[in-house]
């Protein structure tokens, strides 16, 4: 009995965060065309959450680039095939890695500062002073914030792919001798639009969930030093969990 | 009286000039199934420095707060210029708060932008004032609050009593008709204290407008109030000029006013019988 009393009650909190989250969503989504007429707020919010996450992105991308290209090498090596090792790499790169390794580190660098900035103006009274000024804090402060990740994200996941390619080709052309032209003309010939199309899609959608989840949970931060500790961990726990399923949903829909 | 006064809450535009601005009639508030007012009835005067006053925990917040609309009454009536606030939907009290300005505890300084900028943003959210009238409108209220010198500082930089005269310059900014302070001397150092009764007693004779003032300082409210209420037990227990409150006959009233350590609220919190509980094994 108290199992099933546990297992009601954890469905009906699960059932009404997800109720909470739509509204917020709904809400947040009616804001944006009027937060879009305001673009220096998005452009500053870009710059917070995508140029001063470019540091991270470029140093994780070069070296799960560099892994690819060790661990590639190795196993293609075994069948003889060091020339796929380019192909094999970017569709790697392109279609999985480069999008969720992206927003993994997307939601540790970028949403947690977005989750704590927001719990923290909520703890501040710096939210309900501006609603007591006659401003929607949704519309002036999570608005900007959230197309500003939201843009961002597919961005990084563009340049952690890039950069993770040159960090393959460091491995394998560089360090243990693969042809040069066939390590890029077979990369070439084999990946088209619609693979790179599918690693845009999947960035933007985790941009989307990603921003969506961090602006949420500061937002309705507890307005506590705990209650913001609090929502910068489930802003990260949440997004991770979030973007590994919704990239199986992805995978699935666009294999 | 309901009918009329939903009639001008549609519009949020007020009702016919009485002396009180705001009136709070039969006001019933619980949360978390706590009464925090029960019945609480009182009228802040057009034009006048009204205090709030009450023993820690009495809801004098929380009145800010059903008075302002952020939440809403369980039952009873708050009027703000014959307009029923807890009637109104989001854009109509939105509407209404561009008439009433607060100062937080705590100044609430939007942290990301210097006092300028700070100053300056309810001006651009509300108006299109070219930059030019903007910068000058900014610089008369922190000149107002003797501030014009700090105007590039950052928020951080600021002592408590600066941060909260910016805060009263930004509240300043768009000519309220009723600036409401929550606690707006706790933690100040006399000279500053000194600096915010003056600015209050400014503000409100200069521009005319209604003050509410919700604090403790029972020395300092005595200077500055034009009439004052103690709150307690979710009531009013005691209302008038806070100098002829000194000698009322509520043990309550006088417990406050007087400072005393015991009286109806209590030294201790209600516990278990203390030598019970120190011979059990309970914590």
């Amino acid at each position: 009995m108290k199992l099933l009393r546990e297992l009601t009650g954890n469905a009906g909190d699960f059932a009404a965060a997800v109720g909470s989250v739509t509204l917020f969503c709904g809400r947040l989504l009616a804001q944006v065309p009027r937060a879009l007429l305001r673009p220096s707020l998005i452009v500053e919010q870009i710059h917070n959450a995508g140029a001063l996450s470019l540091v991270i992105i470029m140093t994780c991308g070069l070296f799960v680039g560099a892994v690819l290209g060790l661990q590639g090498y190795d196993l293609l090596q075994r069948f003889g095939s060091e020339d796929a090792l380019g192909t094999a790499a970017a569709l790697a790169l392109i279609k999985e890695l480069g999008p969720v390794v992206t927003s993994l580190l997307f939601a540790g660098r970028a949403g947690t500062a977005l989750a704590s900035e927001l719990g923290l103006m909520r703890a501040t009274d710096q939210l309900t002073a501006m609603e007591m000024m006659a401003v929607d804090p949704v519309r002036r402060v999570v608005a900007p914030r959230f197309l500003g990740g939201l843009i961002a994200m597919p961005l990084l996941t563009l340049i952690f792919i890039a950069i993770g390619i040159f960090g393959v080709q460091l491995v394998g052309v560089q360090m243990f001798g693969v042809e040069s032209s066939s390590f890029w003309s077979q990369m070439r010939s084999s990946v088209d639009m619609n693979d790179i199309a599918e690693g845009v899609i999947k960035g933007c959608v985790f941009g989307f969930a990603c921003s969506l989840v961090a602006v949420y949970e500061g937002y309705n931060a507890i307005p506590t030093a705990e209650g913001v500790g609090r929502a910068t961990t489930r802003t990260v726990v949440i997004s991770a969990v979030l973007t590994l399923m919704l990239d199986y949903m992805l995978t699935a829909v666009m294999l | 009286m309901v009918s009329a006064v939903s009639t001008h809450a549609s519009s949020a535009q007020p009702a016919a000039v009485s002396d009180a601005l705001i009136e709070i009639r039969d006001l019933h508030y619980s949360v978390g199934g706590r009464s925090i007012f029960s019945g609480l009835n009182l009228s802040i005067p057009r034009g006048r420095i009204t205090a709030l006053m009450g023993p820690s925990g009495t809801g004098k917040t929380t009145l800010l707060r059903l008075i302002t609309g952020q939440i809403k009454p369980t039952r009873g009536q708050i009027l703000f210029d014959g307009i029923d606030v807890a009637s109104l939907n989001t854009r109509e009290l939105y509407a209404l708060r561009r008439r009433m300005g607060m100062l937080f505890q705590n100044g609430a300084l939007l942290t990301d932008m210097d006092v300028f900028e700070n100053v300056a943003f309810p001006l651009r959210e509300h108006t299109d004032l070219p930059e030019c009238l903007i910068r000058n409108i900014v610089l008369t209220k922190l000149q107002a609050v003797g501030l014009r010198g700090a105007a590039r500082l950052m928020p951080s930089e600021l002592s408590g009593g600066m941060n909260r005269r910016v805060a009263l310059a930004r509240t300043m900014a768009t000519d309220p008709e009723v600036l409401i302070y929550d606690e707006p001397f706790t933690g100040l150092d006399p000279i500053s204290m000194g600096m915010i009764v003056r600015l209050v007693r400014h503000m409100n004779s200069a521009l005319a407008i209604t003050s509410i003032v919700v604090s403790h300082d029972v020395q300092e409210l005595s200077e500055l109030s034009d009439t004052s209420y103690i709150i307690a037990g979710g009531k009013v227990v005691a209302s008038g000029e806070l100098k002829n409150l000194k000698g009322h006959q509520s043990d309550i009233v006088n417990q406050f006013l007087n400072g005393l350590p015991d009286g109806p609220v209590p030294f201790h919190y209600p516990a278990a019988d203390y030598y019970q509980q120190l011979l059990g094994s309970e914590a």
